[in-house]
């Protein structure tokens, strides 16, 4: 590819940072919203774990249940923000009705991604550490001995992953125009319940935990709760980060191909628009 | 660079409507209902060939085909049978060169509603690759020769006219200097005015910039008074394509008065323009 193609590429992938940034300062009043119910989620179910003497009427280490929820509130919150900005990119065009334009422009799916990839990750990350500031105020939350690079790490290798299980999602609204949106929480819904977020995997009746096995949160939260709780080196991490990363490359790559096929198949269907 | 701007062979569209049957009487409500499959032919068949700098009409009432043929061209469909070629690009098997030449202002003004027109044009000129430097002065340039004030530039597209959001659309599919541009019913719902204010652009890009021009309308003054080569399409195909004077000259003068588009339409097709949009109704 040529220098000048390049910068071509980045300029078609800007344009998508740009826009959804944009889209943020238009619909802050929606930001508004949509953070205050991630923040007293986030609170509600850290909640439990500080009332978890009281429910049971036992003697329990309060501050490790607190964490262990903590940790997980604030990764999913990350990680569902990065699924739902890949998945909606289909879902917000066609939400506006610019599908056809963005469509008919001279970029490539690939740059189309990773416009969309770098804001989520931004945003995500901006997002995340905004609650992380607020819940701050109501629970002592001592990461003192946390492993914060192994953390960082782990959280990137964690994106790849969640990139491609949104590319997998955003096929649903261009498949489906009335109910892909729709499609897409279902599938968070179900990743949600089978990864670990709130609760070990082996809590789950046996029959699930191999599926749960296969989704790549369970091994994000997993790790990240081994370098924020535990405060593992990054060294240990090392192979969880690797299989990640593979998963997440191997995710990503299919999820275009699937794309790709089922653009076509929009295409020859004339499902971008909806009447024919 | 190839000189026949738009290549379409034998090209076939056939969309499959889904309708859900109503439960036969006396079936319970939660049974299920049956889905009755129809195939609508948007396109039989067609044949075209536009040549570079031309600003070719196809003009057709409402259901006849014409925006399929446009979003064909566009690449947001892809053909059933046949082929279309954009200066020898095939849509189908080299889109993103075909996407690099063309352009296309819908019926609709689909723009994000929130964004000011400047933010709109800015992410369609990153889209196609235009230095911001370039696009700016450009976008300022295009928008003042519609005719919208500038202080309106930066006001959210929401609260805009439709003639103005159109004039926007105009401008986005302008901006990026396409070598064809593909028109659908530009001046559809506009008030005079500023149906003025469209057409007078598009004659000024004919004559001063090298680009062809693939319109559609139902229009018939319109298509008249711009192209150069009509195709009067009816029913997905071609019922008659010449110069406009041709095509009048093919109908004789019944009441002494000047033959319209509108006498030329009832003689080729055997019917009026309400008619045919009045079957296609029925039949959908």
């Amino acid at each position: 590819m040529s220098s000048r193609a390049v910068v071509r590429e980045l300029r078609g992938a800007y344009a998508f940072v740009e826009r959804n940034v944009n889209l943020i300062k238009r619909y802050w009043g929606w930001e508004l919203v949509w953070l205050i119910y991630s923040l007293t989620n986030a609170l509600a179910i850290t909640y439990i774990g500080n009332g978890m003497g009281a429910i049971t009427g036992q003697a329990i280490d309060t501050q490790a249940v607190v964490k262990y929820l903590l940790v997980g509130a604030l990764i999913w919150q990350y990680l569902s923000v990065i699924f739902y900005a890949i998945s909606e990119m289909i879902a917000w065009e066609r939400w506006e009705g610019t599908i056809e334009y963005t469509f008919m422009a001279p970029v490539s799916r690939p740059t189309h991604l990773v416009g969309t990839t770098l804001f989520a990750i931004g945003y995500g990350i901006i997002r995340t550490l905004a609650i992380l500031a607020i819940v701050s105020a109501f629970f002592r939350l001592d990461l003192s001995g946390a492993n914060i690079t192994g953390a960082v790490l782990m959280l990137l290798a964690g994106s790849v992953s969640f990139v491609g299980l949104g590319i997998w999602a955003a096929v649903l609204p261009l498949l489906y125009p009335e109910r892909g949106a729709q499609m897409t929480n279902a599938v968070a819904a179900i990743l949600l319940l089978i990864s670990g977020v709130y609760y070990p995997i082996d809590t789950l009746p046996q029959w699930l935990q191999p599926i749960a096995m296969s989704s790549p949160a369970t091994y994000v939260i997993r790790g990240m709760r081994s370098c924020l709780i535990d405060g593992d080196a990054t060294s240990t991490l090392l192979p969880t980060i690797g299989l990640l990363v593979a998963i997440g490359s191997v995710v990503i790559a299919i999820g275009l191909f699937v794309f790709r096929y089922v653009e076509g198949y929009a295409k020859r269907a004339g499902r971008l628009k909806r009447s024919g | 660079m190839c000189t026949t701007a738009l290549d379409v062979e034998r090209v076939r569209k056939v969309f499959t409507r889904k309708e859900r049957m109503p439960r036969p009487a006396g079936a319970p409500r939660f049974a299920p209902r049956r889905v009755r499959r129809e195939q609508v032919v948007a396109l039989k068949d067609i044949d075209l060939q536009i040549t570079k700098g031309e600003v070719f009409g196809v003009l057709g009432p409402n259901g006849s085909g014409k925006s399929t043929l446009i979003r064909l061209a566009s690449t947001l469909l892809l053909p059933d049978a046949g082929a279309l070629r954009i200066f020898g690009h095939d849509i189908e098997k080299e889109p993103y060169a075909v996407k690099q030449l063309i352009n296309r202002v819908s019926v609709d003004a689909a723009f994000f509603k929130k964004f000011s027109p400047l933010e709109n044009l800015m992410y369609a000129a990153r889209l196609y690759g235009m230095p911001p430097s370039e696009a700016r002065p450009r976008m300022r340039k295009i928008l003042t020769r519609l005719g919208l004030k500038p202080t309106t530039f930066t006001q959210p597209m929401e609260h805009m006219s439709r003639g103005m959001q159109q004039k926007v659309a105009v401008a986005r599919g302008f901006l990026t200097s396409p070598v064809m541009l593909l028109l659908d019913e530009p001046t559809t719902g506009l008030d005079p005015h500023s149906k003025r204010d469209v057409q007078a652009f598009v004659r000024e890009i004919r004559e001063t910039h090298d680009a062809t021009v693939l319109l559609t309308t139902h229009d018939m003054e319109e298509a008249d008074r711009l192209c150069d080569r009509i195709a009067i399409i009816d029913d997905g195909r071609i019922a008659a394509l010449d110069t406009p004077g041709g095509l009048k000259a093919r109908v004789p003068s019944s009441n002494g008065e000047r033959t319209s588009m509108e006498d030329v339409f009832i003689a080729l097709t055997g019917r009026s323009f309400e008619d045919a949009e009045a079957a296609k109704e029925v039949a959908t």
